[in-house]
């Protein structure tokens, strides 16, 4: 039985894909099979970030309209051989998705993988709302910022209440925090809600802090996950967040400014 | 204080000032989540009865529950026109 998880968070462009493709890689890289799938349809990006789009044949609508099987669609990474990818269409509208289709794909995917990722598009609408009926955990990325701390409480509405967890009965869904885009130095002189603050405001468990940092933009420049970088804070930081929640005692890190002058020069 | 320093003080504020505003609406964001379905259906029923003596807004009225631990308290609120009790003599 694989373990599902959503990526989400309300409000765009605060780095659910970055993360998506950033664990999915991490946690097939401590040898879990792992699948992460693209649930924007009409925008996919995941493609992208993870450097697969010249590779994609099949995607989940036509899995969902029975045009192509699962194992047809399902793009396999060249850096790790435990990752795949089931990419997003670009053109078909979202009414395509159907609740019964993706619970048949999540179903058939159950049996093959031990995670499966589900990065969800923004908003509230149908493919972010499907993205995560299924889920047995929530990332909710959130930026130290008003909009996406009150976005991401209202994903935490929704999590609770529309998810199939939810209309079962059966144990919610685990939340997690990910506080993405953050700066230390902003954070000191007041002009940034720290870890704490957004912490007191959500209440949730945090799953780690991933810094604001270029390195972001180039590696998805080069279609490389974050991840892979592991001389930069974000990367680390990601990693950081994958052997957190596979249970191991880690530190958070990058949440204090300490960084020396040089650093600050030539980090990132 | 100098004009630097006044700049360098409400740029030290707006973080507190983002968790208070946060605070205050989510606050009212999650009781209005948590309230019973029946609630909205209740205002406008309320409304249209208060609205038959006084010429009020449709935002006039404001119904919420508010849960403690061994009690729930349902809160009516209506704002009344400072002209509602002329309004309210035309109307008969
Ligand atoms: N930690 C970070 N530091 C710097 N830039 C980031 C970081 N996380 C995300 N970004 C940038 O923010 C933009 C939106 O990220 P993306 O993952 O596509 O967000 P979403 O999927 O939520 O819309 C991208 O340009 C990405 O490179
Ligand atoms: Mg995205």
């Amino acid at each position: 039985m694989a373990r599902t998880i959503v990526v989400t968070s309300g409000k765009g462009g605060v780095g659910k894909t970055t993360t998506s493709a950033a664990i999915a890689m991490g946690l097939a890289r401590k040898g879990h099979r792992t699948v992460v799938i693209d649930f924007d349809v009409g925008l996919r990006n995941l493609d992208l970030v993870m450097g697969c789009e010249r590779r994609v044949v099949y995607d989940l609508v036509n899995v969902i309209q029975g045009e192509a099987n699962i194992r047809q669609a399902l793009i396999r990474d060249k850096r790790c051989e435990e990752l795949y990818v089931l990419p997003a269409s670009q053109t078909r509208d979202k009414e395509a998705l159907s609740k019964e289709g993706i619970g048949a794909i999540l179903e058939q995917l159950s049996g093959d993988f031990e995670y499966i990722v589900c990065d969800s598009p923004a908003g509230i609408e149908k493919g972010a709302t499907l993205a995560m009926y299924y889920a047995d955990d929530a990332f909710v990325v959130t930026n130290p910022e008003v909009s996406s701390v009150r976005d991401s409480d209202r994903m935490l509405g929704i999590l609770a209440s529309k998810s199939r967890r939810a209309e079962n009965n059966e144990e919610p869904i685990k939340e997690y925090l990910l506080l993405n885009r953050y700066s230390p130095k902003r954070v000191k002189v007041g002009e940034m809600l720290s870890v704490e603050d957004v912490q007191e405001i959500l209440s949730m468990h945090l799953l780690g802090v991933i810094p604001e940092s270029r390195s972001v933009l180039s590696s998805s420049n080069a279609g490389v996950p974050i991840i892979l970088d592991e001389d930069s804070n974000a990367g680390q930081a990601y990693a950081d967040v994958v052997a957190r929640y596979l249970g191991e005692e880690v530190p958070h890190r990058f949440i204090n400014d300490k960084k020396g002058l040089l650093g600050r020069l030539f980090g990132g | 204080m100098g004009l630097l320093d006044y700049f360098r003080a409400s740029r030290r504020n707006s973080a507190a000032v983002a968790k208070d505003r946060l605070q205050i609406l989510i606050a009212h964001e999650r009781a209005e989540r948590n309230s019973p379905s029946y609630l909205p259906l209740l205002q406008n029923e309320l409304l249209a009865v208060v609205r038959k003596y006084v010429h009020v807004d449709h935002d006039a009225i404001s119904v919420s529950l508010e849960q403690s631990d061994n009690q729930e308290i349902l809160e009516l609120n209506i704002v009344l026109p400072e002209n509602g009790q002329a309004e309210h003599a035309h109307q008969r």
